[in-house]
């Protein structure tokens, strides 16, 4: 849902024209000092072990981790496409789960009109998912 | 003084009040109840888990292993913290705060009572996906970082198994965010707040509006939040006998418990929605079918008799240690926690006490729940194949989450509501 963050803003400057239920800066500003306290969690912590922790490190010890024998390769190398291609899915997927949102807030007013219009959009989208299917992009092996 | 009692009769969120004091003091204290949840959850989830496999678990650090998370904490941050020579180390620096940040401010909408939240926006749940879902960019970070191959394999696993529940996830959402317009208004919300209301005026929990599909919906999304959270039986990115420990295998120290402290963070952020989003929130069970004084008057006792019944187990573990010189220590300190938690059951029976802390009693119960459940699946799902669990998720999830979603709007758009 990395798109919410366009949403977000959308609704965001709603606020600020008072076209929202309640007042935009009030509301907001206790989760700008919510994630400041969870900031200073890790960074406090870290600062503390820091502090308190032995630091001895050696060339063997900093080598990375592969069960005891010398690393094989640079884990730069190449992978499967099939991580892209489920990345791909995801956004096209993604951006229609953003799109039914406002719609279902307003399903009840839009009645049967709102409804048949969301089938349709839906139905494109089933339609590429079954082509999707059928051309094996899901498949994993 | 009188301002803050003044806050605490409020009917409004501490982000609606306007007033930042009260609301950090708020935000403080929701950390410090996750934190207290988190080193529960350390304890519970070894002890259940070795009782489960006929064991004993953590025995030796106060009495019955009570105070092993707090020893584990310590250990961990006296520990050396080890950064790979070829790590990038900025990103390898910022990723377990990413996740902990995301894991952490989905608290923000979380309500825990009518006027327990720390804000109500009014677009709650999508706030919750969208910070909820940030958390794949510290994984893939600590994978990248990390320069090793199980950690990036471990990373690319984790995020393409989060994306791909999360659509089915969003499915199940949206069909709750349907229910609400149920409502006799019509008016649906995003609110995490008004969607607890809306299963009030409906005197339902939406598990159970128009039955099975408000089940279904809450199937999925209670499959898709153990996957989220990368749990067993979908725990692959840190399958053990593949990928040592997945994305975090090069962390170590108090790095790595940021991490730890994450992953249980979420799944109680996860519970919580799942709970709000389907299982009434702060409401308490029965609340129209046993409606009136009498039944709110029985009901009202659960958490001090919650206590009473902890009490009871910790003095039968008291009186029940070992007559040994060696176990003096051990059972005084159980015997002082069992009168801790008497102490505590008494503290709710006081009225005032008792009236405010209905609703956060039902939530916590509620969640507590399914906190428990993921120890059990933990404890008896065998670990899903990665073909498997990318089929579950597009080829199963998704088309059931779609099938769900159109009858829950078809329904109603044509007036015709169960």
């Amino acid at each position: 849902m990395r798109l919410t963050a366009l949403y977000l803003f959308a609704s965001f400057s709603d606020f600020q024209q008072g076209r929202g239920s309640v007042q935009m800066p009030e509301n907001y500003v206790p989760a700008f000092i919510f994630i400041a306290v969870a900031l200073a969690i890790p960074v406090v912590t870290l600062a503390i072990a820091k502090a308190v922790r032995p630091d001895n490190p050696f060339g063997t010890k900093l080598m990375p981790y592969e069960c005891g024998v010398d690393p094989e390769g640079s884990a730069r190398g190449r992978y499967t496409v099939r991580f892209y291609i489920v990345a791909i899915l995801f956004v096209v997927f993604d951006v229609e789960t953003i799109f039914l949102f406002p719609w279902a807030v307003q399903a009840r007013t839009l009645k049967a009109f709102g409804f048949i219009e969301m089938m349709v959009f839906l139905a494109i989208l089933i339609v590429g998912y079954i082509w999707i299917w059928k051309k094996g992009a899901l498949e994993w092996v | 003084m009188q301002q803050f009692l003044n806050y605490l009769n409020s009917t409004q969120t501490p982000g609606e009040t306007g007033n930042f004091a009260w609301a950090t003091i708020y935000i403080l204290i929701i950390f410090g109840g996750i934190s207290v949840a988190v080193i529960a959850m350390n304890w519970l989830e070894r002890k259940v888990l070795a009782h489960m496999q006929v064991r004993l678990g953590p025995m030796r650090v106060g009495p019955h292993g009570l105070l092993q998370p707090i020893a584990d904490a310590l250990k961990l941050l006296i520990k050396e913290d080890i950064m790979p020579a070829e790590a990038d180390r900025l990103m390898f620096w910022m990723a377990p705060v990413i996740v902990v940040i995301t894991a952490f401010t989905v608290f923000i909408v979380i309500p825990f009572g009518p006027t327990h939240a720390v804000t109500d926006m009014n677009i709650g749940v999508l706030f919750m996906l969208g910070v909820s879902s940030l958390g794949v960019l510290g994984i893939i970070m600590a994978g990248w970082a990390s320069n090793s191959h199980y950690p990036l394999l471990g990373a690319l696993r984790s995020s393409s198994q989060m994306v791909s529940y999360e659509i089915a996830m969003g499915m199940a959402v949206i069909s709750a965010i349907l229910m609400t317009t149920l409502t006799a208004d019509g008016a649906g919300t995003l609110s995490m707040i008004q969607i607890v209301q809306a299963q009030d005026k409906q005197q339902m929990w939406f598990l159970f509006r128009m039955f099975p599909f408000g089940f279904l919906a809450f199937f999925i999304f209670a499959i898709a939040m153990v996957a989220e959270t990368n749990r067993a039986p979908f725990d692959l990115p840190e399958a053990e006998s593949e990928l040592v420990a997945g994305f975090h295998t090069e962390y170590s120290g108090f790095r790595w418990s940021l991490f730890f402290l994450a992953e249980y963070a979420a799944m109680l952020a996860v519970s919580s929605i799942a709970v709000t989003l389907w299982m009434g929130g702060w409401m308490r069970p029965f609340s129209h079918w046993l409606a009136g004084d009498t039944w709110d008057a029985f009901f009202s006792f659960f958490p001090a008799a919650t206590f009473f019944l902890l009490f009871v187990v910790a003095l039968a573990g008291t009186v029940r240690m070992p007559k040994h010189a060696a176990f003096k220590i051990q059972k005084a300190g159980l015997g002082a926690f069992a009168l801790v938690l008497g102490g505590i059951g008494v503290l709710l029976l006081i009225p005032p006490v008792k009236d405010r802390i209905q609703d956060i009693y039902w939530f916590v119960a509620k969640v507590s729940v399914f906190m428990y459940a993921y120890i059990w699946y933990r404890g008896t799902f065998p670990r899903y194949r990665f073909d498997q669990l990318m089929k579950l998720g597009w080829k199963v999830m998704i088309p059931v989450g779609i099938a769900v979603l159109i009858v829950v709007a078809a329904a109603p758009a044509f007036n015709f509501v169960w």
